[in-house]
């Protein structure tokens, strides 16, 4: 069974692993600019990861907090999706995953502002502004790549044929949490569709829908992700940092 | 801004740090259009700060007289408090730091 | 983060630096004010009118005439600062993705954050000297100018974050903060605002190795390795001692800089020496005492050959680092492109609309 320590875990888990891929752009992006604007958003993602972890540790009252819960889980007790634990790939990839990914935080974010559990209205009422940032921005890039030469076209439409079978995941049925993910879908797709579709790309077909990460069952991409990013702190057990 | 790099257009950024004052310039940045160069000056000026209201002006459209006058700075904003100095715990009798 | 070691000499006093930036504010403000006209007669000697004004402690500004020697120093100035603190993203960049705790992680994204906005702001300042930063950046691609030689140093443990921190950037600090009286205003104005965003920076150096220090014998061990590696790069920043310095008299003339290397270098390790103390930590000079008649530390000076090694290029990172820009710069050209084609369709569209 699911209970609200697994909800607040799942939802940090994406944020904390966006982050640790936003991140990996560090010093990479391409212009200076963007940089800085990439670096914005892995720290809202950080933010909300370290709000949702910590509050998770307290519903589950055995005494973990932010960093037990991230350093020292492997692989198979994270419940992000899928989605968020992919490589970057190319820069469109990365816009890709952050459009499905905002496109999905805002409105869960919204409604969860709403709920009647008031550490996560108040968590999702601080999110949700952020999410309306990131998504504008990947919308902001998905339009200038889809629309912009044709070597940009194909990458981007490449990257939304590769990332879109993720987003299914993100609607999958959850009864009894705060808020069920698969009330969400249609605020996606009237944002998703009209972005592709002003970008000139094509909406892929709905099919294979890969799942798996809110049972802890993810992609062989986690466990590297997670041992590059527990490494120090498991090499010094009980440090404080 | 390819490998042989056609420069973005530049744009001068105002910033309006907090109601009842006026925009101020604080600097300038490259974007190919204004959107890029709003949401870039939001990101690069207001790192510190929430709630401003910015404008953005292609350089190319301002006529100046001479000298040119460029200036402003930011008070810093409260939500990411690990940016500012006091934030970190500085042991008791340590100077110039 | 900025050193002086690529170039001539900088400025620099220590202690209350947050003070001191103001204070330099606060100059600026008042030169401001003092100001007489908008600018020289008609009939005005230009070459006497920029004298007089830097005489007065006044401010250059973009349109104002300048000696093209003046705007040339300058723009290979600051646009060295402005590659190194591009550069300056990798080495502690490096440690992102395995920062220990999820708020260290957190502030040093915001740190390294910060870095690539100074690189920005700092291209801003020299872009009005009439260069475009398209061209500069192409001058670091191509090797033609440099950054601080303390980027091409490794990064081998978490404790060498908090030693960039402490040292790196206190030693930047030291360089810095009189560059906020710099005669040439975008510049003064860029660098205060550097420096008030920097001071956090060696902050959260300080604490991290505190921690360590104060943490496992691993830790401080780890702490002591960074400091032990990182203390002489770091007396480097400052230049070659003055004796071979091509420091020249006109930059300070000129007011773009104030102090010579061995002042700005003597006045670093006067301030570190006892924030090690409390650090617990050594400082890896068995030279260093205090010296009651000159009232400061004597100290070893760093290897200057080792210096101008890593300056020409045989450093342990110089080619990584170079590598990786140009990686990062070469990979981003089509989003680049991109964006461009992007907005010349859209202002096309809207001409045919408007026509």
């Amino acid at each position: 069974m699911r209970s609200p320590f697994d909800f607040a875990l799942a939802l940090g888990d994406d944020a904390l692993v966006a982050a640790q891929r936003l991140g990996e752009w560090t010093s990479r992006a391409p212009e200076m600019e963007e940089d800085v604007a990439l670096a914005n958003i892995a720290l809202d993602q950080l933010g909300a990861a370290r709000l949702l972890l910590t509050y998770a540790g307290e519903l589950e009252g055995a005494g973990r907090d932010e960093d037990a819960l991230a350093y020292l889980r492997d692989d198979r007790e994270f419940r992000n999706c899928l989605l968020v634990e992919l490589p970057n790939g190319d820069f469109a990839v990365t816009m890709a995953k952050l459009l499905f990914l905002s496109a999905y935080q805002l409105p869960l974010y919204s409604a969860l502002a709403g709920c009647a559990d008031e550490r996560l209205a108040a968590i999702g009422a601080k999110a949700r502004k952020e999410s309306a940032y990131h998504r504008d921005h990947a919308a902001l890039w998905v339009r200038r790549l889809g629309d912009g030469t044709a070597e940009s076209h194909r990458r981007m439409q490449a990257a939304v044929d590769q990332v879109w079978p993720y987003a299914h995941e993100l609607f999958a049925p959850w009864p009894g949490a705060p808020v069920d993910p698969a009330g969400l879908r249609g605020d996606f797709d009237a944002y998703v569709g009209p972005v592709l579709a002003e970008a000139t790309l094509t909406r892929p077909a709905d099919g294979w829908a890969p799942a798996g990460g809110r049972d802890g069952v993810h992609t062989e991409h986690l466990s590297y992700l997670l041992a590059e990013m527990q490494v120090l702190h498991r090499a010094h057990p009980g440090a404080t940092w | 801004m390819s490998g042989t790099d056609s420069t973005s257009p530049l744009w001068e950024v105002f910033v309006r740090a907090r109601r009842g004052l006026a925009h101020t310039h604080v600097g300038s940045l490259h974007a190919p259009d204004a959107e890029l160069a709003l949401r870039n000056a939001r990101d690069l000026y207001t790192r510190r700060q929430e709630g401003v209201s910015i404008w953005v002006v292609p350089a190319a459209a301002i006529t100046a007289s001479s000298p040119d006058e460029k200036d402003a700075f930011f008070d810093p904003a409260a939500d990411k408090v690990y940016r500012h100095p006091t934030f970190y715990d500085v042991p008791d009798g340590v100077a110039h730091l | 983060m900025y050193g002086n070691d690529f170039s001539a000499p900088e400025d620099a006093p220590g202690g209350g630096l947050l003070g001191e930036v103001a204070a330099a504010e606060a100059a600026l403000r008042a030169a401001a004010t003092r100001q007489r006209g908008g600018g020289p007669g008609p009939d005005a000697d230009l070459e006497a009118y920029f004298a007089d004004v830097i005489d007065a402690d006044q401010k250059i500004e973009p349109r104002d005439w300048m000696p093209e020697a003046y705007r040339k120093t300058l723009i290979r100035q600051i646009a060295q600062h402005a590659h190194s603190e591009i550069i300056g993203m990798q080495p502690e960049g490096n440690w992102i993705s395995r920062a220990p705790s999820l708020k260290r992680k957190a502030i040093l994204l915001a740190k390294v954050q910060d870095e690539a906005g100074h690189g920005l702001y700092l291209y801003a300042a020299a872009e009005t000297l009439g260069v475009s930063r398209d061209e500069l950046v192409q001058l670091l691609l191509d090797g033609r100018q440099k950054y601080s030689s303390i980027f091409n140093y490794p990064t081998l443990s978490w404790a060498d974050v908090g030693v960039i921190g402490w040292l790196v950037d206190g030693a930047a600090i030291v360089n810095q903060v009189p560059l906020c009286r710099c005669s040439y205003g975008p510049y003064a104005r860029a660098m205060i605002r550097v420096c008030k965003e920097e001071s956090f920076h060696q902050r959260q150096g300080y604490e991290i190795l505190h921690t360590l220090a104060h943490g496992t014998l691993e830790q401080k061990a780890m702490a002591q390795d960074a400091v032990d590696r990182w203390w002489y790069p770091s007396l480097a920043m400052f230049g070659p001692p003055d004796g071979d310095s091509t420091h020249s008299a006109r930059s300070m003339a000129w007011k773009i800089k104030r102090f010579s290397n061995d002042e700005l270098r003597q006045r670093f390790v006067d301030m570190c020496v006892q924030q090690a103390e409390i650090l617990g930590l050594t400082l890896p000079d068995p030279d260093l005492r205090w010296n009651e008649q000159c009232q400061a530390y004597d100290f070893t000076e760093p290897d200057y050959a080792e210096l101008m090694r890593v300056i020409s290029g045989e450093g342990p990172c110089n080619r990584q680092r170079m590598e990786h820009r140009r990686r990062a710069h070469a990979e981003g050209a089509w989003v680049r492109v991109a964006a461009a084609a992007y907005a010349a369709k859209r202002s096309t569209a809207r001409e045919a609309v408007a026509a």
